[in-house]
């Protein structure tokens, strides 16, 4: 079998990712932070270990400013409700996800002003347009890092500094990009990362998290849910300081046992070797492809601008049909339609027929690409 | 037998008792999580021991790196 959905998650995952999990289920199982026994205290001791880990991967020192959540569409939700009310002015691009853009459309709905800066057919962002966009209100801008339908990078770092510089802040939505791309908060002037445990990170799934740079005020960001946090238990309003926060109910600390051994799988093995062997995947991909008469790719030819996430169309063909014979037919595993992204797809045209993605990550090999390509030919050839 | 002196560290969560032993540990303190005595707050979390030896030197670690705390108590 080939598995070619590691956009929607990543599979397989590292062996001691699901070691860390069993070990803390037999080993330990209890509640991180509501007793002060050896094993509540060796559970807390694994959730901490989670937020070093993920500090250190997105370059901040402070471990408490890492919030852990259930995935990243959690995190997205907790800025764009905690943060923004009427009257407020939010910019965001024309590749989002729903996972950002249907919070985005809850708030335009309660006065919020939403600014949707339209992308590039190939799904790049002119940064000139933020600028445009700008307004004295401009309390967030708010972007993915890079598209889960055509994989296409947005320049973060550019507009950070210009968030930077007129005051105002950058959440970006790294779902598809930690831990396949080097992700700083500082360097790339993020205030708000929000990032998913298992896709690039390698993690299970129902893990994710929110973290929270230095320029947020804390008194602006309201909790997305209140309740027990194992501290402050003499008082029944809401903790203010970090992670309590925003952190109540008991996390998710087996998940979370398994995401910290996949950051550190990821960092041991070098984000930068893993970026490098995606590249060389999505270039023969993106050459395999391009060379097949009645296929249509998306997105730009540069693999340095992209993530491994590659979309297409056959011609005659519709994607539902192509995703149901690559998997009886080619064992070959990957999604088709529209990618919870309708405004991508309006984007690149290709609204609502969706497309074929391939999404590729670091255990597939350049021979999976050979097959695969020559399955689409063969399909391709069918129709032609 | 003599019993053993400490010093406390009350901190507001757990999350920052794991903060503060991370923390002494790379500066060469021990410490260790405890149940928060009874005698200093109702919380029902944790808090940090250090021997009452390295107190002095705790003292001095915390304010050199400005963890947030809640104070430093003998016990």
């Amino acid at each position: 079998m080939i598995y070619f959905d590691n956009a929607a998650t990543s599979w397989p995952k590292p062996p001691c990712v699901t070691e860390a999990m069993v070990r803390f289920m037999t080993d330990i199982g209890a509640n991180p932070g509501r007793a002060a026994h050896r094993p509540a205290n060796r559970a807390a001791g694994i959730v901490y270990d989670a937020r070093k880990a993920a500090a250190e991967l997105f370059h901040l020192s402070d471990p408490l400013r890492v919030v852990f959540t259930c995935n990243v569409t959690e995190a997205l939700n907790c800025v764009i409700n905690g943060m923004l009310h009427p009257g407020d002015h939010v910019i965001t691009g024309g590749m989002e996800h729903n996972a950002m853009m249907r919070p985005l459309r809850r708030t335009g709905e309660t006065g919020v002003e939403v600014t949707v800066v339209p992308c590039t057919a190939e799904g790049g962002l002119d940064v000139s347009s933020i600028v445009n966009a700008l307004r004295p209100s401009t309390a967030l801008i708010a972007l993915n890092h890079a598209s889960n339908v055509v994989g296409t990078l947005l320049p973060i770092a550019e507009i950070g500094r210009i968030a930077r510089a007129n005051n105002t802040l950058l959440l970006v939505d790294t779902a598809q990009t930690a831990g396949a791309v080097p992700v700083d908060m500082e360097a790339d002037c993020i205030d708000l990362c929000a990032f998913t445990g298992h896709k690039s990170l390698y993690g299970p799934t129902g893990t994710g998290g929110l973290v929270i740079g230095e320029r947020v005020e804390l008194s602006r960001l309201a909790p997305l849910k209140r309740g027990g946090t194992g501290s402050r238990s003499e008082q029944e309003l809401q903790p203010d300081f970090l992670p309590d926060k925003y952190e109540s109910g008991t996390l998710n600390v087996v998940g979370l046992a398994g995401l910290e051994a996949g950051i550190r799988w990821v960092m041991n093995r070098g984000i930068h070797a893993i970026r490098d062997h995606e590249m060389n995947l999505t270039s023969k991909l993106i050459e395999g492809l391009s060379g097949i008469p009645g296929v249509t790719l998306y997105g730009g030819s540069d693999a340095r601008r992209r993530i491994p996430a590659v979309s297409f169309n056959i011609e005659g063909m519709e994607p539902s049909e192509a995703g149901l014979r690559l998997d009886e037919e080619y064992s070959l595993m990957c999604r088709v339609g529209l990618h919870c992204s309708p405004a991508a797809h309006r984007t690149i045209g290709t609204f609502p027929r969706g497309t074929i993605r391939f999404g590729m990550g670091v255990f597939n090999t350049l021979a999976e690409v050979d097959t695969a390509v020559q399955a689409v030919a063969c399909l391709a050839r069918e129709k032609g | 037998m003599k019993q053993d002196s400490y010093a406390v560290i009350l901190v507001h969560s757990t999350n920052h008792a794991l903060r503060v032993q991370d923390v002494l540990g790379k500066n060469g303190i021990a410490a260790k999580l405890v149940p928060v005595p009874r005698q200093l707050s109702s919380d029902c979390g944790v808090c940090v021991r250090v021997n009452r030896i390295d107190k002095e030197t705790t003292a001095s670690v915390l304010s050199a790196t400005g963890l947030e705390t809640d104070g430093l108590y003998d016990i």
